[in-house]
């Protein structure tokens, strides 16, 4: 076990590194004036030559591995370099926006697997009866659903029209009171820090903003851990240890989530990886439609401002989330499985 | 002929055929639903006057609108059946029914590419194993290491100085990180049969590496691929609307669902007075996808019972 874990870990950097290659080489589609225009802090200079000298400054013209060389230089001392679009390093704004979106995702987490996995079990348990056919038409309609068509009725219904739930992510009262300094900024996630600081009202609205993304981001998310609790649980319903259960007398309900669903889990714990790409991917879109202002929606401000080093840096995050989070889900397959042996 | 018949037979799947049928019909009837005001540039939106706000439909009952226009006894903007986007005054009407064009086009487009790269990649892959099983693979990773979007939008912004703002440039993004579901599934399917006994017939009777492959291999491995790539058709639709959603898809006035929504993210605090805007490219999306979905779904019960049950959103 913790050899495979150290041979994961060993493959890591070899992977990182084919990815940044990967990054390099999209980047390097630029032609080197657009690359150039890309240091200059104002306005593209109208003569020539100072476009020449900047592409002869940054050697934008070397051979590709010198050109890589450099630039991968600068990321490993976390320079990636600067932000139009967040007008700050691309790290800081990183760093900026993150809080943000973790938060969101955290608490989308939540009914994405609470929900997911319970109506995935009943819809087993209730296997051909109408239960089930309204989560597979519920899952079907799910998966047809853009989300930002969701997203989009969402703010007509309880927005625009009922002005049940805001936009953004907290009102305009929190944002003075907090630079008036009478709220602190621990963690930078609004719930956590509200409570920290004993507000509840500013809990109550951080999470009156957080309603409707959380909503739009977990529902697709619904649909996939929907199907595959059903039918991981539709096999496990079948084993000899399940009819075991039964005939010793056990009551129905620990059949179900004692015997069975524990070992109906197995599967449903490698949709981990596939639920990591959900939600980064969602972020992107759930962000922008409802202005909430994280991760998500900077990275999509950027690319339509063609603000490619804000997008580089985005994408890199990604891809080292997305991999440290599949080893995390390997080894958690691996733990909770005792029949898996990692060679 | 037999799949079909089934697929005819289920009431889910025969719902998602005629709605097929009726985008389809929609798409090859577009010039005459919604005649272009440039006949050069079809797919250019029309546009009707000048207003800051949304403008509603100009009649009560859309249905009566179409009807006017498609007699010819109304201009689109005398009628404006589904109203109008608030930038530009672009028809919605108009949009949608060239917009079916783009989104048939570009589903198939993606779906076809992509799958005709993974079947390359991942038959090579499987088919001569060792060091190039190996590289393929690793290259896969590569790939596989980027969130599926996320990839797309980096693809999209980078190619777009290059070479324009566009269909092509979204949909080159799109497959450029969409193949290796493929490859990875026939490799696999592939793996199974090579060592199969009619492949060694093939190969003791003196077949090439081509013919064996074409001939032999991929005919008896290709349907599960298939059929998860026919059932991909649907997010793919999804997905480039999502980029021209982000303003990395369509140019500007091109008729396209995405760009038609993007239109409704200037005016989310008023989205009950201009429920149009919304509503109208909303259900144009869902149900095209649904009906791809229903199709895909119902298919891959029929024509492959080994993955009945499975994963199957």
């Amino acid at each position: 076990m913790v050899a495979y874990i150290v041979r994961r870990l060993m493959l890591l950097p070899l992977l990182m590194f084919l990815v940044t290659l990967f990054v390099f080489g999209i980047f390097s589609l630029l032609p080197p004036k657009q690359r150039a225009s890309l240091y200059l802090a104002g306005d593209v200079p109208k003569s020539p030559d100072a476009m020449e000298r900047v592409i002869e400054r940054y050697g934008l013209n070397q051979p590709f591995h010198i050109q890589y060389l450099r630039w991968i230089s600068h990321i490993l001392r976390g320079d990636f370099g600067w932000s139009k679009t967040a007008q700050r390093p691309v790290l800081g704004a990183l760093a900026h926006y993150f809080p943000a979106t973790l938060e969101l995702a955290l608490w989308a987490i939540i009914p994405v697997i609470f929900v997911g996995i319970w109506l995935g079990i009943l819809s087993a348990t209730h296997h051909n009866k109408p239960l089930d056919h309204f989560t597979r038409v519920f899952a079907l309609i799910g998966w047809s659903f853009p989300s930002y068509v969701y997203g989009l009725l969402l703010i007509m219904v309880f927005y625009a029209s009922l002005r049940w739930f805001p936009v953004g992510r907290v009102s305009d009262w929190v944002l003075r009171l907090e630079s008036a300094g009478l709220f602190r900024n621990y963690t930078g996630m609004y719930t956590i820090d509200a409570i920290l600081n004993g507000r509840p009202d500013v809990l109550a609205d951080a999470l009156r903003h957080m309603v409707m993304p959380v909503l739009t981001l977990a529902y697709i998310q619904w649909a996939l851990l929907l199907r595959v609790t059903r039918s991981s649980m539709l096999e496990t319903l079948r084993q000899e240890y399940v009819m075991t259960a039964r005939a010793k007398g056990l009551p129905e309900r620990a059949v179900i989530y004692k015997h069975a669903a524990r070992n109906a889990m197995i599967p449903v714990a490698t949709m981990g990886g596939l639920l990591l790409i959900g939600l980064l991917n969602g972020v992107v879109i759930t962000e922008t439609v409802f202005n909430y202002p994280g991760m998500g929606r900077w990275a999509a401000t950027a690319a339509s401002q063609l603000d490619i080093l804000s997008v580089l840096g985005f994408t890199l995050f990604n891809c080292a989330l997305l991999v440290l989070g599949n080893l995390f889900v390997d080894i958690l397959y691996a733990l909770i499985d005792p029949r898996i042996r990692l060679e | 002929m037999k799949t079909f018949l089934k697929l005819l037979k289920n009431p889910i799947s025969l719902m998602g055929i005629l709605l097929l049928l009726f985008f389809a019909a929609v798409a090859i009837a577009a010039p005459w639903l919604a005649p272009p005001p440039w006949p050069r540039e079809p797919y250019r939106i029309a546009r009707c006057g000048f207003s800051p706000t949304p403008r509603p439909p100009g009649i009560n009952n859309p249905l009566q609108g179409i009807w006017l226009i498609v007699t010819r006894q109304a201009k689109i903007c005398e009628v404006r059946p589904f109203g109008t986007t608030g930038e530009g005054q672009y028809d919605i009407y108009y949009g949608l029914v060239w917009g079916t064009r783009t989104a048939f086009k570009v589903g198939i487009y993606i779906t076809g590419m992509s799958l005709a790269i993974g079947l390359i990649l991942g038959s090579i892959s499987a088919y001569f194993g060792r060091w190039i099983d190996e590289v393929i693979m690793r290259i896969v990773d590569v790939f596989m290491a980027f969130p599926f979007l996320v990839a797309a939008i980096t693809l999209a912004a980078v190619l777009q100085p290059t070479i324009g703002r566009g269909i092509v440039t979204a949909m080159i993004a799109l497959i450029a990180f969409g193949w290796m579901g493929y490859a990875r599934l026939i490799r696999g399917d592939i793996l199974s049969i090579k060592e199969r006994d009619y492949v060694q017939a093939a190969r003791a009777a003196g077949a090439g590496h081509l013919r064996i492959l074409f001939r032999h291999i991929l005919p008896n491995a290709i349907y599960p691929t298939l059929v998860v790539a026919s059932m991909d058709i649907g997010s793919y639709v999804i997905s480039f609307a999502a980029l021209s959603f982000l303003g990395l898809g369509a140019e500007v006035g091109y008729a396209d669902w995405g760009q038609m929504l993007s239109f409704a993210r200037n005016w989310i605090s008023r989205l009950n007075e201009f429920w149009w805007i919304i509503v109208y490219p909303g259900t144009t999306l869902i149900l095209f996808v649904l009906a791809w979905n229903l199709v895909g779904d119902a298919l891959r019960d029929i024509l492959d019972p080994r993955l009945r049950g499975r994963i199957t959103v």
